[in-house]
């Protein structure tokens, strides 16, 4: 009986900055189309029919950094590649998000040897680690649908401090 | 094992004083680091061994010494045989006259056995590493290479290894 009703019957919503933005950042994030291994596979297959990781907002795999938000790091990640993906990662414009899928990713998973990072956060900074050896698609999705909670609850105060 | 491998083999063994092991049929010829090249070349032009399918190592260290074998396998599609030139190496500055003389192939297999084993070929025109990064410090392949690069984390040792993990920056 306040003022969200009247001003809604005049096509008005109310909410806060932070709300809106972080609703309109969650409801189109778009991954980075790049795949380093197995995980690929199933990411591919998170897009797919079955699957279909676009009712999250995320049927847009961008094949330039310069347009996409998410970073999906799908598979290990070798000695060689580690400054190719830095580079990659710098280049995305600010807001930007990266998830570790599958254990390669995460903490080197089989590969505890010279060639490969022993996980990629230590290459970019890591907001969500999927586990899985593939993870399944649905991982995935629960690994996205994860992160979009993290970012809805973003308060800009935080922002500024860091 | 084949007649005319092994009159060739003979030919090595007189010309190369030459040792020779017979494994399941292949002939392994043992060369000393000076007169490989002198045998590859003989092999090509005079026994008609044209492709020089592959250059490799093994190191057989501990147990073993010299403890490095460097291999050197070669065709003859014409008459469809095939043989293995072995060259002992030692363990301190292992060093061998390269090849890409006579076989252009050799190029990138000998840069592979340089980047895996740290075995030099002397002469190589291009002797970078070909695998690992260039600031890459050891020879992977090599036994005395630690197997496990860091110590897995696990619920006990968790914070421990967390302390010293090299997390990247934003």
């Amino acid at each position: 009986m306040g003022v969200e009703q009247k001003l809604a019957n005049m096509g008005v919503v109310t909410t806060t900055l932070e709300t809106a933005v972080n609703w309109g950042r969650t409801n189109a994030m778009w991954p980075m189309l790049f795949g380093l291994a197995c995980c690929a596979i199933e990411m591919m297959a998170a897009q797919a029919a079955n699957f279909d990781m676009s009712r999250f907002g995320m049927e847009l795999m961008r094949p330039s950094p310069r347009q996409s938000d998410l970073m999906i790091v799908a598979g290990r990640v070798s000695k060689k590649m580690g400054p190719v993906l830095r580079r990659l990662y710098d280049q995305m414009p600010e807001p930007k998000w990266v998830i570790a899928m599958g254990d390669c990713a995460s903490c080197g998973g089989v590969f505890n040897n010279y060639a490969i990072f022993q996980g990629v956060d230590e290459v970019v900074p890591v907001d969500v680690y999927v586990a899985g050896c593939p993870p399944r698609p649905e991982a995935l999705i629960h690994g996205v649908v994860t992160l979009h909670e993290k970012v809805k609850a973003e308060k800009f105060k935080d922002l500024a401090k860091a | 094992m084949d007649n005319k491998l092994e009159k060739i083999v003979q030919v090595l063994q007189g010309k190369f004083n030459a040792t020779f092991e017979e494994f399941r049929g292949e002939a392994h010829v043992f060369v000393s680091a000076e007169q490989i090249i002198e045998a590859l070349t003989l092999l090509r032009d005079e026994q008609d061994f044209a492709l020089l399918s592959t250059v490799t190592a093994v190191d057989y260290w501990p147990q073993e010494s010299p403890r490095f074998h460097v291999i050197y396998q070669l065709t003859s599609l014409t008459q469809n045989l095939s043989v293995q030139l072995r060259v002992p190496l030692n363990g301190s500055q292992p060093k061998v006259r390269t090849a890409t003389g006579i076989f252009q192939s050799a190029n990138w297999r000998e840069r592979e056995v340089y980047d895996m084993f740290g075995i030099e070929f002397e002469g190589h025109p291009d002797p970078r590493r070909i695998l690992m990064p260039e600031d890459f410090k050891d020879h992977p392949l090599r036994k005395d290479f630690p197997l496990g690069y860091e110590e897995p984390q696990f619920t006990f040792n968790f914070d421990e290894i967390d302390l010293r993990k090299p997390y990247a920056k934003e």
